[in-house]
């Protein structure tokens, strides 16, 4: 049975993670790529075109890796539903490229018999095809696609003109070149299957490829110290000490610029419009809605730089190696270090980059507890506080109190994020412990165009999940803050009047017993936006004026008001409550259910009601 | 668990007796000679779902298999070097994996 592909056609690149996959599509499809989501999963699905040197358009869709088409997470079955032409909404594809790393054969090729079985043309690029080259590794590719029964290319997809092979190669197939298709007998292999598997791989391997005369000495020289119980660690935490350095002072002037730039932009059209609705609907709903979506970015990009180059260095495999049995007493998987350390920015993209968890019990543990970790967010509300009430004093001579209660709410969050992991695994999932097996690949430099490509590539895709949430939950704040406006003869900010105003005061008695006055209150309502808006919304209940001085003022005026129990409770407070709704709105996309952002928002704000209750109270008996 | 078993035959035998790759220790080399439990092993409950993992990322009969690296707690995970792979895997996983240990390594079982 044979078949050629009439154009446009449609290729999927399937291949065992870590093999190049997506640098090649990436040479391939340069700018011209798509991503989305698979309706009803929260796979990502990428798909790019390109236009052959032959004149033949090829649509190309670049799946999530496996090893095997038995789909264990949902990244997997995805793969696996679009090879097989199962997956709804998806036109499946006419051939499919697996990639291939060509310095590393075995698995994959086992991934190719498994592939010959679909029923479709399949085709093999060995990637990386230079490194292989360099280290001797000799690899017949006409013998290897005799005895695979494929063709066989060979790509090197960081070089300029890498792909040309390749191309050729779909080229002649577009023309009509018949390429030879198995009847579509896939079915999950058995036990002894996989053996017999690679038993035969084993053979081919033994015909047509020469090991190594060069091996990469490189990786185990690296490993000796990276994966070296004392030197590993050391240099985990170096890395760690470099991201968060990187994240929260790189990123400050770029966030400054970005913060007045929006300033300036509302004062300009504050002072162009006249006094009104849409003026205020303008400058304090949209721009500054915006304006506070934006000014997280340059921390982002700078996060997602950081892990993307330590991605394509091949070293987070190590990470989880590292880590995983200091979370595996929390019940966690190794690979939950990377989101939860991404939480530290912002919990979107650490709640995001849960989806390298395959074991699903893991994923959701580590979705959950992301927010718990301090966001960036949180710390404009901390240093107001703690610049307000806590003394700048040294302690034991050494230590400034100030820096030292800052890092107690931080150790605070982690604390709490590791107690809520182990109750969660107790509670609900006792016993059920996933596997962690991993591959760890070999160290590769990586392409900074690819990096580039996909920091860019987050930047959009925060952009458009949180920036559309984030704006309309502003825009609806704003309404609640201004509608109705004040009476004529209003006494106090207008705020006080405002639905906002009204529902401060309707739950003021439940938030009387962890001593939150009915301002607070409202502050808690406008910050349920995002945590930092709390801040503004401070400025607002007390008539603050706002402007350069308004964290001054606004420290002089909160000392002023508030109890020190009051403020405990509220730094209490904000190390656990729900205070963003971009975060449940993430969570419930990635779980493709409410229950679980019901069940974080829940937690969590039962957690901060004790912590703020209790807080509270110990300093009342200290006379606070 | 197996090494008591075999503890008693002549200490050229010991060397090659079989052990789980989840209990040896840094250097320990050898090759796979089961994945998962034997029929009606009562000591180990291991899952088909555990044991086709393994298997699908290389662990099969006759892969040549040595520690290379010990976590830092209680010397976990491991990761192994697999025919010309690495793989990382915890030592609960790793118990899955029964392997023949080359005779005059530097390691051995715990």
């Amino acid at each position: 049975m044979s078949e050629s592909i009439a154009a446009p056609a449609r290729i999927a690149l399937v291949g065992n993670p870590n093999c190049g996959k997506t640098a090649l599509f990436n040479a391939l499809t340069g700018s011209r790529q798509k991503v989305g989501n698979y309706p009803g999963v929260t796979v990502e699905r990428k798909e790019g075109s390109f236009v052959t040197p032959g004149g033949h358009r090829v649509q190309v869709l670049d799946l999530p890796g496996t090893y095997s088409l038995r789909a264990r997470s949902p990244d997997e079955a995805v793969t696996r539903d679009a090879v097989l032409g199962r997956l709804a909404g998806e036109t499946p594809p006419d051939l499919l490229v697996c990639v291939a790393d060509a310095t590393n054969l075995r698995l994959v090729l086992r991934l190719v018999l498994e592939l010959k079985q679909v029923g479709r043309p399949v085709m093999l690029a060995l990637n990386m095809f230079d490194i292989a080259s360099h280290r001797g590794i000799s690899i017949d590719t006409e013998m290897l696609s005799r005895e695979l029964g494929v063709p066989v290319v060979t790509a090197i997809a960081v070089r300029r003109g890498g792909t040309a092979d390749l191309l050729d190669r779909i080229d002649r197939i577009a023309n009509g070149e018949s390429l030879p298709t198995a009847a579509a007998t896939w079915r999950e292999p058995t036990r002894s299957e996989i053996a017999a598997a690679h038993r035969e791989v084993e053979r081919i391997i033994g015909v047509s490829v020469r090991p190594p005369a060069r091996p990469d000495t490189w990786t185990a020289r690296i490993d000796q110290i990276l994966l070296h119980p004392v030197s590993g660690i050391a240099v985990l935490l170096a890395i760690l000490f470099l991201m968060f350095q990187a994240v929260f002072t790189w990123a400050g002037p770029a966030t400054d610029l970005i913060g007045g730039g929006f300033d300036a932009l509302s004062a300009l059209l504050a002072a162009s419009l006249p006094e009104g609705m849409l003026r205020s609907l303008l400058t304090d709903g949209l721009i500054s809605g915006i304006g506070s979506v934006l000014v997280f970015l340059p921390q982002i990009m700078i996060l997602f730089f950081f892990i993307i180059l330590l991605e394509d260095l091949g070293y987070m495999p190590r990470a989880a190696f590292l880590m995983d049995r200091i979370m595996g007493y929390a019940g966690l998987h190794g690979r939950a270090f990377i989101p939860l350390l991404s939480s530290f920015a912002c919990a979107i993209p650490g709640i995001m980059a849960a989806r390298v968890i395959d074991g699903r019990r893991d994923r959701l543990v580590t979705i959950l507890i992301a927010p718990l970790m301090t966001c960036s967010a949180r710390i404009p509300v901390y240093t107001l506080l703690i610049s307000a009430f806590v003394p700048r004093e040294q302690v034991g001579g050494i230590v400034n109190l100030q820096g030292l209660v800052m890092f107690g709410l931080y150790a605070a969050g982690i604390v709490s994020a590791f107690t809520v992991a182990f109750v969660l695994r107790r509670l609900f999932w006792r016993g059920e412990a996933d596997h962690f097996i991993m591959e760890l690949p070999s160290y590769k430099l990586p392409d900074p165009k690819n990096v580039l490509m996909g920091v860019l590539q987050r930047a959009r895709l925060f952009l458009r999940r949180a920036g559309t949430i984030i704006l309309s939950m502003m825009l609806l704040i704003w309404f609640l803050s201004s509608v109705p406006g004040a009476p004529v003869d209003a006494t106090e900010p207008a705020i006080n009047y405002s639905f906002a105003g009204m529902i401060g005061h309707a739950i003021q008695p439940l938030l009387a017993p962890i001593g939150f006055t009915w301002e607070i209150a409202v502050v808690l309502i406008v910050g349920v936006a995002a945590r930092e808006v709390a801040v503004a919304g401070l400025g607002t209940v007390y008539a603050v004026a706002a402007g350069p001085e308004t964290t001054g003022l606004l420290t002089d005026m909160l000392a002023a008001h508030w109890s020190l129990g009051t403020a405990l409770a509220m730094l209490a407070w904000y190390v656990f409550a729900p205070q963003c709704v971009s975060t449940l709105a993430v969570t419930r996309r990635e779980t493709n259910s409410w229950r679980w952002p019901v069940v974080q928002f829940t937690y969590m704000l039962t957690l901060a009601y004790i912590a703020a209750f209790i807080t509270y109270r110990i300093a009342g008996a200290f006379g606070g | 668990m197996y090494r008591r078993e075999y503890t008693e035959i002549t200490s050229q035998d010991v060397a090659v007796a079989p052990v789980t790759l989840g209990k040896g220790t840094k250097g320990m080399r050898g090759t796979v000679i089961r994945v998962g439990a034997a029929e009606g092993d009562p000591h180990c409950e291991i899952g088909a779902e555990l044991e086709r993992r393994l298997m699908e990322i290389g662990f099969v009969e006759g892969a040549s298999v040595e520690i290379i690296h010990e976590g830092f707690i209680r010397r976990d995970p491991i990761a192994v070097k697999l025919d010309d792979m690495r793989v990382a895997l915890r030592r609960r996983d790793a118990e899955a994996i029964l392997v023949r240990v080359a005779p005059s390594n530097g390691g051995s079982a715990i």
